[in-house]
């Protein structure tokens, strides 16, 4: 395949600590669909770290050329935004897609911005007929709104786990890119990395969850929480704030920031279900929502839902183990 | 020393909401400080303390320490404003006028108001929650640091800034129980996330009859005209999500429906008994 039509897309790839993530390989599906739309070649960069393995890596079924910027070791949002935007104005494409990852919130709105390109965040759904219109969440993901963006060309991120990855070998071009950066010079610096939330329950390796969210409002409830799960045998995990308060070991979070676990069943009791604590769930094999508002958000991926107090609920469901 | 917290009023959809048009009814919809800029704001009130307290030792760089609020909204919004004056913040500025509120204020449009507003303050650090939960945009802060030309990090959890105030460290919160741990040089716009502290409760100060007034901005104030906050965006719909999940909702009393999921539990093979 030779690359050099017009470009339609650039996609930027997202890596961290010598492993592309998941989300590179969902982005070149948005990207593509979007390139078919548009009517163009999709490009991919690849910025720091063994850019080369990346590249070969990222050469998948319908990407035309990865561009691989080979300066640094690790993101850094100086050394991204300055990349990026040098292959924007190179490439001149019509549509710069990134991930809405940490790190994508990291650098997209500094390349939107200095490159003055109206910015779609947290894009879940893209469609493109003579201009883009974009599908994302708000109110706390209980509503679904489009957006239609009267400019070209504009930039986007993309949600983790809303495309499906694409991993049929390709036939890309890969294109070193000359981008000479001194990174001594930048005006910010990474240190390094820690790991938290370490602890010896693994909750990722669980058949059945119990899974504990704001509902509970206070610390003395989380009795109720410990009856069932010795009632049922299950493991128990929670949703972010709970952790936050000190109540649960960082190692029990389940979500973005905490693990990602797939459960034959997971009880998910007074989780609202943002999108943060979705992201770390939604493989579930099977998902039982018990809430009390019949709006929640986690009732839109649960199999089966029980709307009610979990005050309530939970000492029933108790009382039929006994 | 200076921080200028951004903060905004955030919209929560109440139970039993209805779409109108391409937005929630209003009438189902309620206000608040966003979850996420609280944070900001005690992050913001303790590097002043810190700076506070190190000045009565010693002659640090910001032996005289101010936080800021700023705030684009309506009238409405000054009931938040008033909360983040009792927990702690000195002075608050609330931005908008007409023509403000008849634009589809995007990333881009906020960026503009925000950095008119820090060119007049000048602080040394600039603070804003990640991502408001109304729009769930997550860039603004980003956007303002490219815009003012200072330095950023995105997604943070904990700050200390050295005395000097030349630089910031930062752990920024990674995806997986991973923290980055970084440093900036100052000024810079430092985006917060949620549980990085034990925000305060609002005190009764602030509220009194003798509480300092808000102070209002419009375009003009700023040196901005109605071209600020045009915006390529157009909303064209709303709707209740529907990811083709179709849920089983138990039905009957309470202890009908708790047999129900026991049964189910049962059925799936993940308890005995």
């Amino acid at each position: 395949m030779s690359a050099d039509g017009d470009v339609a897309v650039l996609g930027v790839a997202d890596h961290r600590r010598g492993e592309l993530r998941d989300v590179s390989f969902e982005l070149v599906t948005a990207c593509r669909e979007l390139a078919d739309a548009v009517g163009g070649e999709l490009h991919l960069a690849v910025v720091a770290g063994d850019v080369e393995r990346f590249a070969e890596m990222l050469d998948v079924e319908g990407v035309d050329a990865v561009h691989t910027v080979d300066e640094g070791e690790e993101f850094n949002h100086d050394l991204y935004a300055a990349a990026t935007a040098a292959l924007v104005e190179e490439l001149d494409p019509t549509a710069l897609v990134m991930p809405n990852s940490v790190n994508g919130l990291d650098y997209a709105p500094a390349v939107a911005n200095a490159l003055d390109l109206p910015l779609v965040s947290d894009a879940v759904g893209l469609s493109y007929d003579g201009g883009l219109e974009a599908t994302r969440e708000m109110y706390g993901s209980k509503v679904e709104t489009t957006v239609a963006v009267d400019e070209e060309p504009f930039a986007v991120t993309v949600r983790g786990g809303e495309w499906p990855p694409t991993d049929a070998p390709g036939e890309a071009e890969i294109r070193p890119f000359a981008f000479d950066a001194d990174e001594s010079a930048f005006p910010s610096r990474v240190l390094g990395f820690e790991e938290v939330g370490g602890g010896d329950v693994d909750i990722a390796d669980a058949e059945f969850l119990v899974s504990i969210g704001r509902g509970i409002e206070e610390e003395e409830n989380l009795d109720l929480i410990y009856d069932l799960v010795e009632a049922t045998g299950a493991t128990l995990s929670s949703s972010r704030p709970l952790v936050d308060n000190g109540w649960l070991d960082p190692a029990r979070q389940v979500g973005q920031s905490g693990k990602q676990v797939t459960p034959d069943v997971y009880l998910a009791i007074g989780i609202s279900g943002a999108v943060q604590h979705v992201a770390g769930m939604k493989g579930s094999e099977t998902i039982i929502a018990v809430n009390d508002d019949p709006n929640a958000p986690i009732f839109d991926i649960a199999d089966y839902g029980v709307v009610g107090d979990l005050f309530e609920v939970v000492p029933a469901l108790i009382e039929q183990f006994e | 020393m200076k921080v200028l917290v951004a903060v905004k009023e955030v919209a929560e959809a109440t139970d039993g909401f209805e779409i109108d048009g391409v937005d929630i009814d209003r009438r189902h919809l309620a206000y608040g400080l966003n979850e996420w800029d609280e944070y900001a704001v005690e992050t913001g009130v303790r590097v002043a303390e810190q700076f506070d307290d190190a000045a009565d030792d010693a002659d640090a760089a910001g032996a005289d320490t101010e936080v800021v609020s700023v705030t684009i909204g309506p009238e409405r919004a000054e009931e938040t404003v008033r909360t983040v004056l009792a927990k702690g913040v000195d002075r608050a500025i609330r931005v908008w006028d007409d023509d403000i509120a008849a634009a589809e204020l995007d990333v881009a449009a906020k960026t503009r108001l925000l950095a008119a507003v820090a060119a007049e303050e000048e602080p040394d650090l600039i603070l804003t929650g990640v991502q408001a939960s109304d729009d769930e945009f997550g860039a603004t802060g980003v956007s303002l640091a490219d815009e003012l030309g200072v330095e950023w990090a995105a997604v943070v959890n904990r700050v200390e800034v050295d005395d000097a105030l030349a630089r910031a460290r930062v752990h920024r919160e990674l995806e997986g129980g991973v923290e980055e741990l970084s440093e900036v040089d100052l000024p810079a716009v430092l985006t917060v996330q949620v549980g990085s502290t034990d925000p305060r409760a609002a005190s009764p100060i602030g509220d009194g009859p003798d509480a300092e007034p808000i102070e209002r901005r419009g375009l003009a104030d700023l040196g901005l005209d109605a071209g600020a906050v045009e915006s390529p965006f157009r909303r064209t719909g709303a709707s209740v999500p529907d990811r083709g999940v179709s849920t089983t909702y138990f039905d009957g009393d309470t202890d009908e429906r708790a047999a129900g999921v026991a049964d189910l539990l049962r059925d799936e093979g993940v308890v005995d008994g």
